[in-house]
């Protein structure tokens, strides 16, 4: 009892750090239709910018943490929009599909060139003593992973629900057509939403790679993960992206503890498959009538 | 004839003898390189016809090589000749081809990509995992070359030959695929499914059809890995292989006859080019796949269209230009 408690409890530390990345990749999906096949890049690269303030240019944590969310909003949020995004959308979304793939490679690459190809200690931002908890022993690391993730996904979700600029952002997501009649700033509305994702990412990626270490090569498997929990939990909903990547992250755990560890990587990938073809919209998302 | 099509034949012919003289006084690495030119062209030109011509996405190319490579692999390694085994593996990869074309008809676009990748993902676990038929990450070694009697394929130089007879023969059969009634009907489903399924296209079977088919070729250059390499395992067959042959489709033109070809050429022969640029190959590269699908989606071979279009402008008809974008 205690060893599944300590499994399924770290899953969950994962699985909402997952969350995370799937909540920005759905964001960008209802704002831009835009599917970021270099979402996984994006977790990596802020804890590289982090690794070059702290030891290229001889930075505080703190500084080097501060400076890497800036970059990525520039990099991740600003230039992808710009740069990517915005010049490939109009020739449809498989050029796009493909262009994020390519985007993918070149952060990766760039990566293993520029920095390293080795991975890289990663100093945890939040303590890591074991804690008891009812005889199973847990990670101080994952508790604080579990509370700061979920805590941003409630402040995300209040800032869309509550504010002004949230629900413009909402409305745009629905329908850009009407929003911009109704007065609403869409492009400037599309805008925020790369840079949400691109917070979400670098927030992400300082939570996670504590844990993995850093290196170029994490962002494959990241990416695949986001995707299928954007995708079990439903496409159009930040809770349904909630849900997926908590799921996943301890249907993960669990696999490899009880069942089988050499097809571990498989058990999201069946589970991906029967959603799509049972429940399209995914498990708490809504049908949008689009052809998906 | 038409000027057109006399001075199309000519180029096809000129490109023949091209493919034929290539590798005259070339060393071996170089013949082995455009022997693999060639059977990744064949696998891009089964990816074509299933996105650049069908409109389905797949990321699922290399798990069918795979299919195709391992089959072949086993049945040549238990005695079998190539021309017998290659067969068997092109038919279980259009059996899987349609198994997989199901979930094509439920979800379109990013999702199928997403099932395909599902699926290539699968498959390379299964090879990796099952050591006891596919050698797990150790992979399957010594598969011997087909040998017709008094043509060896043992030189590198007159495997080429083996594989250009074969590319040769597959791009005719694609010729004929394109220009029947089903490649217009693949055409038709890119297009406009319901305006197809309306006149009287069955979307389903053609739907199918367009993954078994675009697998079959897969398969077929599988089996061609398989004799040239002579050593195959599981990471030859990863998704960055599936990405690598979407690449070429889409670098190349998809839905251009010969944009696989093209796109081939320019994946497996530009870091060749690329050589002297040592680690930032890959970031060249991939920058270079963002900037040309900015300016010129449909590919290399869109660029003809894209220029025509700038320079002499087609008119077209106002309440035409409307009636396409009906759906």
């Amino acid at each position: 009892m205690s060893q599944f408690l300590q499994v399924f409890l770290s899953g969950l530390a994962t699985g909402s750090i997952y969350a995370l990345v799937a909540i920005g990749f759905t964001l960008l999906w209802q704002a831009a239709q835009t599917v970021n096949f270099a979402q996984g890049e994006f977790v990596v690269v802020p804890a590289f910018f982090v690794l070059v303030g702290l030891h290229v240019l001889h930075l505080p944590l703190w500084a080097a943490v501060a400076l890497a969310l800036v970059l990525s909003l520039l990099v991740l949020g600003y230039l992808f929009k710009k740069l990517v995004v915005g010049p490939i959308l109009p020739a449809g979304g498989i050029s796009l599909i493909i262009a994020t793939m390519a985007l993918g490679i070149l952060l990766k690459e760039s990566i293993k060139e520029f920095y390293g190809a080795e991975a890289q200690p990663f100093p945890a931002l939040v303590p890591q003593d074991p804690l008891n908890l009812f005889g199973a022993v847990v990670s101080m690391q994952d508790i604080m992973n579990l509370l700061i993730s979920l805590g941003i996904v409630v402040l995300l979700t209040q800032f869309l629900n509550r504010t002004r600029t949230g629900r413009c952002m909402q409305a745009t997501a629905q329908n850009p057509a009407v929003a911009e009649i109704l007065g609403v700033d869409v492009k400037r509305m599309v805008l925020y939403a790369f840079l949400v994702n691109a917070a979400l990412a670098a927030l992400a990626s300082f939570l996670i790679t504590p844990v993995y270490l850093a290196k170029f090569s994490n962002g494959e498997t990241l990416g695949v993960i986001a995707f299928i929990a954007a995708i079990v939990g439903g496409f159009n909903q930040i809770r349904g992206a909630l849900a997926g990547g908590l799921l996943i992250g301890v249907l993960d755990n669990l696999t490899a503890t009880y069942v089988t560890a050499e097809y571990r990587a498989a058990l999201p990938l069946v589970l991906l498959i029967a959603i799509i073809l049972l429940r399209p919209q995914g498990l708490l998302g809504t049908s949008e009538g689009r052809t998906v | 004839m038409t000027i057109t099509t006399w001075s199309r034949h000519l180029l096809i012919g000129l490109m023949l003898v091209a493919a034929i003289l290539a590798p005259v006084g070339q060393g071996n690495y170089i013949t082995y390189v455009l022997t693999s030119w060639l059977i990744f062209s064949i696998a891009a030109m089964g990816l074509n016809l299933t996105l650049g011509y069908a409109g389905q996405v797949s990321l699922a190319q290399a798990s069918f090589m795979a299919i195709g490579a391992y089959s072949t692999a086993l049945l040549t390694l238990a005695g079998w000749h190539w021309m017998l085994a290659m067969p068997v593996g092109l038919v279980l990869c259009f059996v899987v081809g349609l198994v997989l074309g199901y979930p094509a008809l439920r979800v379109q676009g990013h999702f199928l990509a997403f099932v395909t990748l599902a699926f290539n993902t699968l498959v390379f676990l299964v090879l990796r995992n099952e050591d006891w038929l596919t050698g797990g990450n150790y992979g399957l070694m010594g598969m011997p070359r087909p040998d017709f009697g008094i043509f060896k394929t043992m030189r590198q130089v007159d495997f080429y030959y083996f594989t250009l007879v074969v590319t040769v023969a597959a791009a005719l059969v694609m010729w004929a695929i394109v220009r029947s009634p089903w490649g217009r009907a693949f055409k038709a489903l890119r297009e406009n499914p319901i305006r197809a399924e309306s006149l009287g296209v069955d979307t389903r079977r053609i739907t199918l059809l367009a993954f078994a088919i675009g697998s079959a070729y897969g398969g077929l250059a599988g089996a061609l890995v398989t004799s040239l390499v002579q050593f195959i395992e599981p990471g030859s067959f990863s998704l960055v292989h599936s990405l690598r042959i979407l690449l070429m489709v889409v670098v190349g033109g998809a839905g251009f006859f010969f944009g696989p070809f093209v796109g081939a050429a320019v994946v497996i022969l530009l870091p060749e080019v690329l050589r002297f640029t040592e680690g930032y190959y890959l970031i060249i590269y991939s920058a270079l796949v963002i900037v040309m699908l900015a300016f010129v989606p449909n590919g290399l071979l869109g660029i003809g269209a894209v220029l025509r279009e700038r320079f002499w402008p087609s008119r077209q008809r106002a309440d035409m230009a409307q009636g396409a974008k009906l759906k």
